[in-house]
């Protein structure tokens, strides 16, 4: 096992890929080995400078017409040649929903575990590369490790830092592997509009539940992300159930980490409050004093949304 | 084939998950407590199942469903059956337990082998309990076949599947020939609640037990020594929040008390 050196890092996406290169170095560090990016693409050699500005020590870079689109065959096949002549003892691959199939189906071609999520990672005493991840539907948190190598883990963006960028000396090798063709063929992609996108990067949030009876009520909680400048957000029954919205946020869909998060007519289910953990501030307004949401809430009004959002949208206009 | 195409089988893969919603966690150790909690199919492979009978109902074949779990998963399975699946496989073994991703894709990828040539495999994105995410591509990879993951439409083309992704900044539509894998999100269909007829129905259908030894299955590549994640810990989370409940005469009032306190955190940005 001990052949197995070196960290990896992988992602298509280029802020995740610098996030996972800022963590990675930090590994890297406590190991006392080299901090490797997989740079796959077509016509992204540019790229490479940027990688090692920000901490790689070296860069691999396979450009080839097959990796233009992230397909997880040609994916799968160029990193697991890369894989298996250079053995690293740790990957980490940027758990988009695209990074993800791949993770998994790379981990398989090389009989390898493959940690989801991870939303911490450490070396141990031995060495071994402990992650953290959430489970059981929000409910707990899982330690794992990987008993084979390398140790793969998938990591969310927005988890961990990026480094400064810097004036740097890394090495750049171009490689040749095998590429195989993708099976699959993108016929169409239709962008999501960006304002939903961004909810992750949101100072402040103001999300509504099933408290909302009809969607043009919605209005109340739009006027009071305004005055906040932040976004509103929604819960996946309002999505799901009542079809009004394609997004939530939750454990299944955008975990949110805004400075203050007002949960309007939210019970607080274990999912919903699994996306929203992290932010610094929650506050929760609900007619139900037994609603779960209380439970992990700052400030807590007791009260209907109807009447408390629109008074604390004109008492924070007056305010500031 | 001539006289256009039709499907033949579909494959859907099923968790017996642990009902997440009823877990509740030991306040003095936070771990939770595993024992006793039921379990039910995963809320994605409901949609998975689903999805395979819409397509069963417009291009014919057969919807076999394929679960590794605990023997008691059969009350599952008639579930399953009773949404429209017609034959279901229960592959149970003690040999099993602890099986990982890597475990529980070569079990899965083992039964699909035993039972021959097929058209489609349908998952679920994810599981409710662990959710990973990993067994439906793991399992593409075991059987060399194209996956598409995330899916929230899906319809056939001849022997093409073209299906709608759902990915964080786009939908995309992506082409595949047959066999392929799908993973579907929950936005793909309403799962129907089965009629009292389908139930009934369903107590007639047939649930084939298999254990390791029917799949040659090696020991090793299964359980705990077969398993290339092991855990370590499992902990509910600290939460520690400061729980002030506001309180005034009026809503102006408590209105304007939350708001001062929100300014005094320093999270109104102006």
């Amino acid at each position: 096992m001990s052949e197995y050196r070196g960290v990896w890092v992988f992602s298509e996406n280029k802020d995740l890929m610098l996030e996972l290169l800022g963590k990675g170095s930090e590994l890297a560090n406590k190991l006392q080995t080299e901090l490797t990016a997989a740079l796959l693409g077509y016509e992204v050699s540019a790229q490479a400078k940027e990688l090692i500005a920000h901490g790689a020590d070296k860069v691999y870079l396979v450009d080839h017409p097959y990796l233009k689109n992230l397909h997880a065959d040609p994916y799968t096949s160029a990193l697991t040649s890369l894989v298996n002549q250079h053995k690293p003892e740790i990957l980490l691959i940027g758990a988009t929903r695209r990074g993800k199939e791949l993770a998994s189906r790379l981990a398989t071609r090389l009989e390898t575990g493959c940690v989801s999520d991870c939303t911490e990672l450490w070396i141990d005493e031995k060495g071994r590369l402990l992650m953290n991840r959430v489970v059981y539907g929000g409910n707990a948190v899982a330690t794992e490790i990987c008993r084979t190598k390398p140790q793969i883990a998938t990591v969310p963006p927005r988890t961990f830092e990026k480094l400064e960028s810097k004036e740097r000396k890394g090495e750049v090798v171009k490689v040749d592997v095998k590429v195989e063709e993708p099976r699959t063929e993108i016929l169409e992609t239709k962008e999501i509009e960006a304002a939903k996108v961004k909810l992750e990067e949101a100072k402040a949030i103001v999300a509504c539940g099933r408290g909302i009876e009809k969607k043009e009520d919605v209005r109340i909680v739009e006027e009071l992300a305004e005055v906040l400048g932040g976004l509103v957000g929604y819960t996946r029954p309002l999505c799901e159930d009542r079809k009004w919205y394609t997004e939530w946020i939750g454990l299944s869909g955008h975990k949110v980490k805004p400075d203050l998060y007002i949960a309007c007519g939210i019970s607080g289910v274990i999912q919903h409050i699994a996306g929203i953990r992290d932010s610094k501030i929650i506050v929760a307004i609900n007619k139900d004093p037994e609603a779960p949401i209380f439970e992990i809430a700052d400030y807590m009004i007791v009260g209907d949304i109807y009447e408390v959002v629109p008074a604390l949208s004109a008492a924070l206009k007056k305010l500031t | 084939m001539v006289g256009g195409f039709r499907v033949q089988k579909i494959f859907v893969c099923v968790k017996q998950a642990l009902d997440v919603a009823e877990l509740k966690i030991d306040s003095a150790t936070r771990r939770p407590i595993i024992a006793g909690v039921p379990r039910k199919i995963s809320d994605f492979d409901k949609n998975a199942i689903e999805e395979a009978v819409r397509i069963k109902e417009k291009m014919g074949g057969e919807v076999i469903i394929i679960t590794v779990g605990l023997e008691e998963a059969k009350t599952t399975l008639r579930e399953a059956l009773a949404m429209g699946a017609d034959k279901a496989y229960l592959i149970s073994d003690q040999a099993f337990e602890d099986s990982d991703t890597l475990a529980v894709s070569y079990i899965l990828a083992e039964a699909v082998k035993k039972l021959g040539e097929f058209d489609l495999i349908i998952c679920g994105e994810g599981s409710v309990d662990s959710f990973s995410a990993q067994v439906g591509p793991r399992l593409a990879e075991r059987l060399d076949i194209p996956q598409i993951t995330y899916v929230r439409k899906v319809s056939l083309d001849g022997d093409h599947v073209v299906a709608e992704r759902s990915l964080e900044d786009c939908y995309e539509t992506v082409r595949a020939k047959t066999p392929v894998l799908l993973a579907v999100t929950g936005e793909i269909n309403e799962p129907k609640i089965p009629s009292l007829m389908a139930i009934m129905k369903a107590s007639k259908k047939e649930i084939v037990m298999w254990k390791a030894e029917d799949l040659k299955i090696s020991e090793e590549r299964v359980g705990k020594t077969g398993s290339g994640i092991q855990v370590t810990d499992v902990l509910a989370p600290k939460m520690e929040r400061k729980k002030i409940e506001i309180k005034a005469e009026t809503v102006e009032e408590i209105a304007e008390n939350l708001a001062k306190a929100l300014v005094k955190e320093g999270v109104i940005a102006r």
